[in-house]
């Protein structure tokens, strides 16, 4: 990718930003209307992320910013230093394997294309981290601000209280366990 | 519900695409990143239709990382117009307009330049001088007398004006006591994927081959890309494997591929064109239908419904492909689950100023359900008759099956009755008419909704015939290709795209079904175009029906050749040779056998040990054909269109805010009827989507215009898509009639919910209307229009 050393200096229509992304400190020299959106994908090769409205409706784009849902469309990428981004790919445990989320995701059937998946995904890791035993009316709040075309939201609904289900069970000694 | 009968199909099994889309590693067309990519944006016409006067490309090409501007006469001396459905000449359709623009959004020019970010500040600065011409919106407006022509040479705007009448339609109309009239309107909606269309191209002058990457859902893409490029469709390869984010019927971007497969030969550069969402909207030619129906129904003093007059007028927008042919698939249920004896069905399409349509979710049956479903409403409401106790009394009953309509289609099979039983088991309706009356009598407006539909499956296009006599087209095949390789894995290959479909599961779970083998052992490939069989792509609901055939006869073939193998081996005659869990056995002494491993290793290495006549290897394939196809339409426009017809009845409670006008749906019901579910976890999501969208259409989405011929819902600010506080608690009662055509059984579902849900929400909007002695008959039932309605009734009661 596009990551510089910090001694080359940055063109003049650029400029230079440090990224915190899953972990990772990234040094980019980019244009500075360059979205954070714009800077995963294109800058950082993390596609996880994705455009579908690009004016801040649709959700597709959504990663963590300090843990918090943000539409990375609506953010320009010099906005995002010094937070700690988090995206798709930074909460899957490890190649072939899935998060708590991810697999209840896989057990409901909670998407049909894909498309606005990994941020429903995220969405649903930041709302668990919050409120690790949601009501379905909480549930429906927070991912109100994603738009699937695809679910009618129902089996999405569902995975997330699995999700929450299995997380509270597995964080309890056996033997209270459900 | 099945477990006796199969063993994987119908269980409740995970979908194996699922595992990909949640780590964020599907593979979308904007993931695709080649090597020296440039990319494409687009000048649009900012009027409703112009003359271009001129186009002055200089400022552009000189800021910095602008390579080439292409405009509509460039392009149209390069390339042929696109396919049609219907043989209109003179209203071509390309992907740049050339010398007049028709619709406010189309794309006169388009710039490539090294990033999307410079491109789109070069199309800023082209200079387009336009002398604005007359233009025209409205359908009705379009077919009058006088009328502004969207295409001079075409001398009008109507591109086709047909009526059938099947049986003796004015002998019933006589004979009936009662007749009614209704209008009814669907609105200019879509499906609108979250993931606009993409596509990136690339030409290899050596090998002569243009590689594509799409988000497309559509048949015959190769052949269309290579029919305007003027290149053989052999030397367009279509990969597969890209994921398509959402569809619905709509990705058809043949346009968006025509332009930048043309700039990536006349470049030599990869060419990548992702719509933003703006050019989605008002450019991508992907609304829907937008039909105004006036339908006449003749009844008797039971609400039994004799005949019916249907003229559907349909506003296709500036450019026709496909979508004129939206209102031919209605003909193969245009009864819909109905005893209506006679019919006559008028379908217009015109031309107008709007964006140009494509294929929607239902092909336009969707709104051909709405009429049907709201004057059923109404034969009861005349005869102050319960709208359910009217539908049971028109609705085909379960003994007569098969029930050949008077369009000459013969329904497959159903149980309309018992699903309709099923439903109100779960939900007494004596007590849903209770809650209705208790919401109003705490002043809200109330009202109960139901709508009993069909979802044709399966199809075999006959409608092309039907429409354009010219087309002979009567089947729509798909194909399935199993290899056992020389390990004993087994691959199979499907061979389109899939846009959240589960495609992939629905083969493995066959093949494993049939060879009793784990399905996810099964890998489920895609390969290029150029290394595919034929496929009709996933279209008309019609995939486990189609795809799934082909799997299951290409794994009866494999099955069989298996059989043979060990039979020969094992010295014994076929019949005693039984196949089990992928091992032969003999049946008169079972310890004697050929392991799956026995069998791979004859076939793969010993020939020797091979019948006489039995190819090497073992690889099958299974080219399927359309159940009940292959017939094309008689002289007065009879003819077997799909294969299979699921049902599906919805009962919804609704209340509306007397003093907003903001409907809740406190209630949702569904009884639905496919046949045998391959999934029950697709079928299920598929459903549930499905009555998210008709919410969609029924309350919230429009394309609206204003009266400059602008499009003002084009952005997710004013087109409104349902967010989950939208989209109420629904509960689904299945219910399994087979379909006698099919392999397992299983009829389509793609178009579930969807095909019903805006038609049981007008009705139950209507019925909370009654009390005023209004009603509404125009999708969409926006907060706005009902309010004023309201408003307007009450002050006319002399209410507040």
């Amino acid at each position: 990718m596009h990551t510089l050393t910090r001694k080359e200096k940055p063109k003049e229509s650029h400029m230079r930003i440090e990224l915190t992304v899953n972990g990772a400190e990234h040094t980019l020299d980019i244009e500075p209307r360059t979205t954070l959106l714009d800077c995963l994908r294109d800058h950082l090769g993390l596609t996880g992320a994705h455009a579908g409205c690009e004016h801040g409706v649709c959700g597709a784009c959504t990663v963590l910013v300090d843990g918090v849902a943000v539409r990375s469309c609506l953010m320009f990428s010099p906005q995002a230093e010094g937070a700690a981004i988090t995206t798709i790919e930074g909460v899957t445990p490890g190649p072939g394997e899935l998060s708590p989320v991810q697999d209840a995701f896989c057990e409901t059937h909670g998407m049909q294309c894909g498309y606005c998946t990994p941020a429903m995904v995220l969405v649903a890791h930041a709302l668990l981290a919050d409120n690790p035993e949601p009501t379905r009316e909480q549930i429906v709040e927070a991912i109100s601000g994603n738009i699937c075309r695809c679910t009618g939201y129902a089996q999405i609904v569902e995975a997330i209280a699995l999700a929450a289900e299995r997380i509270r069970g597995a964080n309890r000694p056996p033997e209270l366990r459900k | 519900m099945s477990e006796a009968r199969h063993r994987y199909v119908s269980s409740d099994r995970r979908v194996r695409e699922d595992r990909r889309f949640v780590v964020g590693k599907g593979k979308f067309v904007a993931d695709i990143d080649l090597p020296n990519t440039k990319h494409i944006a687009l000048v649009t016409c900012p009027h409703a239709a112009a003359r271009i006067k001129s186009i002055d490309k200089r400022a552009a090409l000189n800021m910095p990382g602008v390579h080439y501007v292409v405009d509509g006469r460039e392009l149209a001396e390069a390339t042929l117009p696109l396919m049609t459905g219907l043989d209109t000449p003179n209203v071509p359709r390309r992907p740049l307009a050339v010398d007049v623009a028709r619709y406010s959004g189309e794309w006169v020019a388009a710039v490539v330049a090294n990033t999307r970010a410079q491109a789109e500040d070069a199309a800023e600065a082209i200079d387009v001088s336009y002398e604005p011409l007359p233009f025209v919106l409205d359908a009705e407006q379009a077919i009058a007398p006088g009328a502004v022509l969207v295409h001079q040479a075409h001398g009008s705007n109507v591109l086709l004006d047909k009526t059938f009448v099947w049986g003796d339609v004015d002998k019933d109309f006589k004979d009936s006591p009662r007749k009614l009239s209704l209008r009814v309107k669907w609105a200019r909606s879509s499906t609108v994927p979250i993931e606009t269309f993409g596509v990136v191209t690339t030409w290899d002058p050596w090998r002569e081959i243009l590689d594509v990457y799409a988000s497309i859902q559509m048949p015959r893409y190769a052949d269309q890309i290579g029919a305007a490029l003027k290149i053989p469709s052999s030397s367009v390869r279509v990969h597969y494997d890209v994921d398509v984010g959402g569809s619905y019927g709509v990705k058809r971007g043949i346009k968006n591929t025509v332009l930048a497969g043309y700039l990536a030969r006349r470049l030599g550069v990869p060419i990548r064109l992702i719509e933003d969402r703006l050019e989605n909207m008002r450019g991508g030619d992907a609304h829907g239908p937008e039909r105004l129906f006036d339908v006449e129904v003749a009844f008797d003093d039971n609400g039994v419904v004799r005949s019916m007059k249907m003229r559907a007028l349909e506003n296709l927008g500036a450019y026709a492909g496909r979508s004129p042919f939206q209102l031919g698939k209605p003909i193969g249920s245009i009864v819909g689950p109905y005893k209506i004896r006679s019919v006559q069905y008028r379908a217009i399409a015109v031309v107008t100023n709007k964006t140009t349509q494509d294929a929607v979710r239902g092909f336009g049956q969707g709104p051909t359900n709405l009429a049907l479903e709201r004057v059923i409403d109404e034969v009861a409401n005349v005869l102050n008759l319960d709208p359910l106790e009217v539908r049971r009394r028109n609705l085909i009953r379960h003994e007569e099956f098969p029930y050949m309509i008077p369009s000459g289609t013969t329904y497959d099979s159903g149980d309309y009755h018992t699903v309709i039983d099923k439903v109100l088991a779960d939900t007494n309706y004596a007590e849903l008419k209770k809650e209705r009356d208790r919401l109003r009598a705490e002043g809200k407006l109330a009202g109960i909704g139901i709508a009993a539909c069909l979802e044709p499956s399966g199809g075999n296009a006959t409608f092309e015939a039907l429409l354009n006599p010219a087309i002979t087209t009567s089947t729509f095949m798909d194909s399935c290709r199993i290899v056992v390789d020389g390990m004993g894995a087994i691959t199979a290959t499907m061979h389109t795209t899939s846009s959240g479909q589960g495609h992939e599961t629905l083969v493995g779970t066959v093949i494993g079904e049939v060879l009793q083998i784990d399905p996810d052992t099964i890998r489920v490939a895609r390969p290029d175009s150029l290394n595919s069989l034929p496929s009709g792509t996933p279209v008309g609901s019609r995939m486990a029906i189609m795809l799934g055939g082909a799997a299951f006869h290409a794994a009866q073939k494999l099955k069989a050749k298996l059989t043979a193998i060990a039979a020969h081996d094992l010295g014994i005659p076929p019949e005693r040779a039984v196949y089990k869990d992928g091992n032969v056995f003999d049946r008169n002494a079972p310890q004697n056998k050929r392991t799956w491993a026995d069998l791979v290793q004859i076939a793969h290495r010993n020939i020797h040990r091979m019948p006489d006549g039995c190819e090497p290897g073992l690889a099958v394939s299974h080219i399927y054909d359309v159940p009940t196809g292959g017939t094309l339409p008689t002289p007065d426009g009879r003819v077997q269109m799909y294969p299979c017809f699921a049902f599906e009845f919805h009962l919804i409670l609704l209340s509306i805010d007397p003093d907003l006008g903001v409907p809740e749906i406190v209630r949702y019901r569904l009884g639905h009827d496919c046949g045998t579910q391959i999934n029950p976890k697709i079928v299920r999501g598929m459903t549930m989507g499905g009555i998210a969208h008709g919410i969609g259409a029924a309350l919230h989405e429009e394309f609206a215009y204003n009266d400059e011929g602008q499009l003002i819902s084009q952005t997710f600010m004013d087109y409104l898509l349902p967010s989950s506080h939208e989209v109420p608690a629904i509960k689904i009662i299945d219910h399994e009639t087979p379909s006698p055509h099919t392999v397992l059984g299983q009829k389509g579902s793609g178009e579930s919910g969807y095909l019903g849900a805006p038609a049981a929400i007008a009705n139950a909007v209507n019925d909370a209307l009654k009390p005023l002695g209004v009603s509404i008959n125009t999708l969409p039932l926006k907060v706005s229009k009902l309010g004023d309605l309201i408003a307007e009734a009450r002050a006319k009661k002399g209410g507040k």
